[in-house]
C-alpha cells in the first residue's frame, strides 16, 4: 500500500477533532479518515504530542465533540478550528463532575 | 495465510482445554500466603498466588472470593491445586469446589499445625502433583475448546484507532471458529452502552446487559466524584484521551462485530453448550478484570494497550499489543505485538489480524509471552464492599 503516512487520523468523515499521528507542530497537515478513507488537509495553531487531538471546526461552549460518529464530550470553552482540544477545553457530558 | 499451524493444549478432566500445565498453590486468605509461597520454594515448578483478601468477607462478597479461588483452581490452565487455609472449612469449600472438576486437588489448614508442618505437608502433595502434571502431553485443540478475554488498558487515542480493532479481528475469528471470548469493563462502556446492548442476541440478555450495566455506573455515580483522573486514568490522558465516553468507543471498538450472547456475573463461567461472546460484569482495573476473567475460565487474553500497562496473570498469557509507536519501541519488553504499522497504513487491518493470529498460535502451543517471561502474575481480588 503506497499511501504517505498520515500526520493525523479522524475515525469518520464529520467528525470534529482529528488525533495526532507524531509530535505536530502548528502548520498545515495532511491526514484521511480511517473509515472512509478520505484524503484530506487540515491546519493545526498549537504543537500536540502524539495521540492528542485537535478541532476541525470552530466550536462554541457547550458544543458537542463528534469522534467515532458519536457525542464524545462537549466543548467547556470556545474552540477555534485547529485548536488542542484536551481536558482544558473538553468535558464529560455524562459524568457532569468529571472535569479539569 | 496458507494452512495454519495445528492449536495443542492439555486437555482436563471435565473437557476443557488449557495452554499452560500450572501446578498452583492456592492461598485461601491473607494469613496462609507465607506458606503457599514457602511451598512453591521447596518445591520449583509450582506456583503460589498469593493474594489480600479471604477474611471476614461475608454475603455476596464473600461469594465472589470464594468464586475467584474455585474459578482459578478450575481454570484449564491448571494441572493441579495445593489449596492452604487458615481455618479448614472454608479451605475445604474451594478445595471440594475445584474437585467436582476431577482435577487432583489437596487441602492444608495451619491452625493447630502451624506453617512448618503444612508446609512439609503440602510440599510432599505438590511433589507429586508436580511429577504427574510434567508428564501430560498437549494433544490437538481448536477454537471452539477455548476461552479468551480481551481487556484493554493504559489506553489512549492510538488504541482505538490501531491495536483495539486489530483485537477485533481475532475477536471475531475466534468466535466465528466456535470459539467463546468474554469482554467486562463496565463502566468503560459509558457513552458507548447503547452500541453493545444493540448487539445483544435477544431481549433478555439486552435486559440483564441494561440491568448490570445501570447498577455499576449508579454505584459509582452515588459518589458524586470528580472521575477524571480515575477514569480516564491520568495515564489515559497523558496519550490524549479526554472523557469516559471518548475512551468508552475505544474500548468498545475492540469487541468485535459479533453478537452478544451473554451476560455473565464477575467469575462467571458460560454455558459450553452456547459459545461465542460474553460480556462479563466487571471492573476496569487491569488486574482485577483479567482475575475475573480467568476465575470464569479465560486461558489466553488479548490486552490492547496505548501509553503500555504491563500486567499479567498467574495462570494465563497476558498477551499486549500496541499501535503507539513510542510504546512499541520504549517498551519492547513488555509489547507481544505492534501494529503501528496499521495507522502508517504499511498494511491493512486483515493483515494486522493475521499477525495477531499468529502470536496468539504460537502462545497457545506453549511460546511463554512478555508478561509471562517478565514475570507478572497478578492476582487482584475484587472486593465489592468493606469486610465484617
Amino acid at each position: 500500500m503506497a499511501i504517505t503516512p498520515p500526520q493525523y487520523l479522524l475515525h469518520h468523515d464529520g467528525d470534529n477533532v482529528a488525533v495526532a499521528m507524531e509530535d505536530l507542530q502548528p502548520g498545515t497537515l495532511h491526514g484521511r479518515s480511517v473509515k472512509e478513507g478520505t484524503e484530506g488537509t487540515a491546519v493545526l495553531n498549537h504543537a500536540i504530542p502524539l495521540g492528542h487531538k485537535f478541532a476541525l471546526t470552530d466550536l462554541a461552549e457547550g458544543d458537542a465533540i463528534i469522534k467515532y460518529g458519536i457525542k464524545v464530550g462537549l466543548a467547556s470553552a470556545a474552540i477555534k478550528k485547529g485548536d488542542y482540544i484536551h481536558t482544558h477545553n473538553m468535558r464529560s457530558y455524562r459524568w457532569e463532575a468529571s472535569r479539569a | 495465510m496458507g494452512s495454519k499451524p495445528r492449536l495443542m493444549g492439555y486437555r482436563r478432566e471435565n473437557g476443557t482445554m488449557g495452554i499452560r500445565n500450572h501446578v498452583i498453590i492456592l492461598p485461601l486468605d491473607d494469613l496462609s500466603n507465607a506458606a503457599a509461597e514457602a511451598v512453591a520454594k521447596v518445591i520449583p515448578g509450582t506456583m503460589a498466588l498469593p493474594h489480600a483478601f479471604g477474611r471476614l468477607q461475608f454475603g455476596e462478597d464473600l461469594q465472589l472470593t470464594f468464586d475467584t479461588l474455585i474459578g482459578t483452581g478450575v481454570n484449564a490452565n491448571v494441572a493441579a491445586v495445593v489449596v492452604i487455609g487458615i481455618e479448614p472449612k472454608w479451605t475445604q469449600r474451594v478445595a471440594d469446589g475445584i474437585a467436582k472438576t476431577g482435577k487432583p486437588v489437596a487441602a492444608f489448614s495451619i491452625e493447630g499445625k502451624g506453617d512448618l508442618q503444612v508446609i512439609q505437608e503440602a510440599s510432599r502433595v505438590a511433589a507429586m502433583f508436580l511429577q504427574d502434571a510434567s508428564g501430560l502431553v498437549r494433544t490437538e485443540a481448536e477454537m471452539g475448546d477455548m476461552i479468551m478475554s480481551i481487556k484493554c488498558g493504559e489506553s489512549d487515542t492510538t488504541s482505538g484507532l490501531g491495536s483495539c480493532p486489530t483485537t477485533s479481528q481475532a475477536v471475531d475469528r475466534w468466535v466465528d471458529a466456535g470459539g467463546t471470548v468474554f469482554f467486562g469493563e463496565t463502566s468503560e462502556l459509558t457513552g458507548g452502552e447503547h452500541l453493545i446492548a444493540e448487539r445483544c442476541i435477544d431481549a433478555a440478555t439486552r435486559d440483564l446487559f441494561q440491568v448490570t450495566y445501570d447498577n455499576y455506573i449508579k454505584v459509582i455515580e452515588a459518589t458524586g466524584a470528580n472521575l477524571l483522573g480515575s477514569q480516564p486514568t491520568q495515564g489515559n490522558i497523558a496519550g490524549g484521551l479526554t472523557t469516559i465516553e471518548e475512551k468508552a468507543l475505544g474500548n468498545i471498538a475492540k469487541t468485535g462485530s459479533v453478537p452478544v450472547v451473554g451476560v455473565l456475573t464477575p467469575a462467571q463461567m458460560p454455558d459450553a453448550s452456547k459459545p461465542g461472546l460474553y460480556f462479563m460484569d466487571s471492573s476496569s482495573a487491569a488486574a482485577e478484570c483479567v482475575t475475573l476473567m480467568a476465575a470464569g475460565g479465560a486461558v489466553i487474553h488479548l490486552f490492547p494497550t496505548g501509553q503500555g500497562n504491563v500486567i499479567g496473570n498467574p495462570i494465563v498469557p497476558v498477551l499486549k499489543l500496541t499501535a503507539n509507536i513510542k510504546t512499541a519501541k520504549s517498551m519492547t519488553e513488555h509489547i507481544d505485538l505492534d501494529v503501528s504499522g496499521l495507522l502508517r497504513y504499511e498494511y491493512d487491518l486483515t493483515k494486522a489480524g493475521d499477525m495477531m493470529m499468529d502470536v496468539i498460535y504460537d502462545t497457545v502451543n506453549g511460546r511463554l509471552c512478555k508478561a509471562e517471561v517478565m514475570g507478572h502474575r497478578e492476582f487482584t481480588f475484587t472486593k465489592l464492599y468493606i469486610s465484617a
